[in-house]
């Protein structure tokens, strides 16, 4: 491999530290930003993303007075790749994390799927936390609602054979080696709305460097879609079981291919009585990465009664 | 006497056995929650000629322990369909989370499965038809003795709403040769299998009945 191995991105810090929790035998990787003696916070990234995303948006919040810590999901990032994923996992991942990392209740945030799972462990554990901000993570129904019932049964039945058919060949399964420039690209249709610059940096920090090229750490057995029961509503059940300050930050962008398009009017009912929702109709699915002052800053405004 | 081979499914491996020998298609017997596959062919199975083999699921008798958890009957439905890619096609009988594996698998993968009957068993009735009240539980890390304690916990609180049971039984009727590829035997009728028993064209029979179906095919 040719060429110039490390990209720079403005703004973006590597952890100030580094370390590994226990989520019954699986090792996870945490990454850190900020003074180890301030009020620590938490950050929950998405799906297929990893905490190294991160780099922009966490020094912010560091640089405003929070340690923060963040930790790969299981097969993302530079934590274990396991025999099985679930959501229901990841969510007891975060709560092995939060309790080994911090000494009491701290303040959460949780982005797209990050988020969504804060629902689930905030409704079962509420006394982890003391606030908890949501960032485009609010499933309140499925992302493309226009679909009818036997077109949904078609594509769950698609999903099921596809899932099945790449279950037999889990073995043989592994990432597609290329240039930085070649898995930026690749990402792209993921981050439409995020710069070429910025998916060559994540490479560097989310890749690794092997003989025949860059390969993405996340584990490839893990991939978009699915199948299985879970029904987006279910999560606002647990949106409106919370009793803690809670702040949800919605993307309004429409043909953003992430996240699940909740609107406040979807939210409002379910609010908490110390909730607020604010949209962003100019803001893609990835809010923290796009405008990451714009973000940091009313969180740390939202924060700011906690430290 | 059982033998008992080892199956790869994924970074898993899975213990399948054999409990008697025989021509033609296989029986394949999937137990309840938190039990094992039984060491000799149950009596019930007497009428049925070919070989009666019986899967461990994953977490449970001499099959491997995932770390970490993770369990879904979507996952156990996986193991089900190793045995299918070793074996070819098989008529199942579930017991009670292997009804409901059983089902999902018939949905699946209905040209490799020849009949399926749900009978009665541990975990048939899994979390119910909405999620139940949240619980979130870190287990110790250890080497588990099976059950692993994460499968009994997991796949006791899945969700099983009647209209997705359904979305398999549909996979299965147009997928399957068979005029009637389902069979529901338990007399526990859980919501979803309450929905799948009324559905036409599902059989409702005695298990040997079933089996002596399946068995004339």
């Amino acid at each position: 491999m040719q060429g110039d191995q490390t990209r720079d991105h403005p703004g973006a810090r590597p952890p100030d530290r580094t370390g590994r929790v226990d989520s019954s035998g699986l090792s996870l990787a945490v990454n850190e930003w900020g003074e180890p003696d301030a009020p620590m916070l938490c950050l929950v990234h998405g799906g297929f993303d990893f905490s190294r995303t991160f780099d922009v948006f966490a020094p912010m919040l560091a640089d405003g007075g929070w340690r923060v810590v963040a930790w790969d999901a299981r097969g993302h990032g530079d934590s274990d790749h396991a025999h099985y994923y679930s959501w229901a996992a990841d969510v007891r991942d975060h709560l092995a994390a939060i309790t080994q990392l911090a000494d009491g209740p701290v303040p959460v945030i949780g982005h797209s799927k990050g988020g969504g799972q804060m629902l689930d462990l905030l409704d079962a554990r509420p006394s982890i936390a003391t606030a908890f901000v949501n960032l485009d993570g609010l499933p309140s129904h499925f992302s493309a609602p226009d679909i009818n019932d036997r077109e949904r049964r078609r594509m769950r039945r698609d999903d099921l054979t596809s899932t099945l058919d790449r279950r037999r060949r889990r073995n043989e399964l592994s990432r597609r080696p290329d240039t930085i420039e070649g898995l930026a690209g690749r990402r792209a249709p993921m981050n439409p709305r995020l710069s070429r610059e910025w998916l060559e940096y994540l490479v560097t920090v989310g890749a690794r460097l092997d003989d025949d090229g860059w390969r993405w750490k996340i584990d490839p057995v893990l991939h978009l879609g699915g199948f299985g029961p879970w029904r987006p509503n279910w999560s606002m059940e647990h949106l409106a079981n919370l009793d803690l300050p809670f702040l949800g930050v919605l993307s309004g962008v429409v043909d953003d291919p992430m996240g699940w398009k909740s609107r406040p009017g979807d939210i409002a009912p379910f609010l908490p009585p110390d909730g607020r929702v604010e949209f962003f109709d100019d803001i893609g699915h990835f809010l923290h990465i796009e405008q990451p002052r714009l973000i940091a800053d009313m969180v740390l405004e939202f924060l700011e009664p906690l430290r | 006497m059982s033998t008992t081979e080892m199956l790869t499914s994924g970074r898993l491996q899975l213990a399948l056995h054999t409990l008697s020998e025989g021509e033609g298609r296989p029986l394949l017997l999937l137990h309840g929650l938190g039990e094992v596959s039984p060491a000799e062919r149950p009596s019930w199975t007497s009428m049925w000629p070919g070989p009666v083999l019986a899967l461990d699921f994953t977490g449970h008798g001499r099959s491997d322990v995932p770390v970490g958890g993770g369990y879904m009957p979507e996952s156990l439905m996986a193991d089900v369909d190793a045995v299918l890619a070793a074996k070819g096609p098989c008529t199942i009988v579930g017991r009670g989370i292997g009804a409901w594996v059983g089902l999902l698998i018939s949905g699946a993968r209905p040209e490799l499965v020849r009949g399926v009957v749900l009978a009665d068993g541990a975990g048939l009735v899994g979390g119910g038809p909405q999620p139940p009240s949240p619980y979130v539980q870190v287990l110790p890390a250890a080497a588990y003795p099976t059950p692993d304690p994460y499968a009994l916990l997991e796949l006791s609180r899945d969700v099983r709403p009647p209209d997705y049971a359904l979305d398999f039984v549909r996979f299965a009727l147009e997928g399957s040769d068979l005029d009637h590829p389902i069979v529901v035997s338990a007399r526990n009728r859980p919501d979803w299998l309450a929905a799948v028993a009324d559905e036409i064209d599902v059989l409702d029979l005695p298990l040997t009945e079933a089996i002596a179906l399946f068995a004339g095919l």
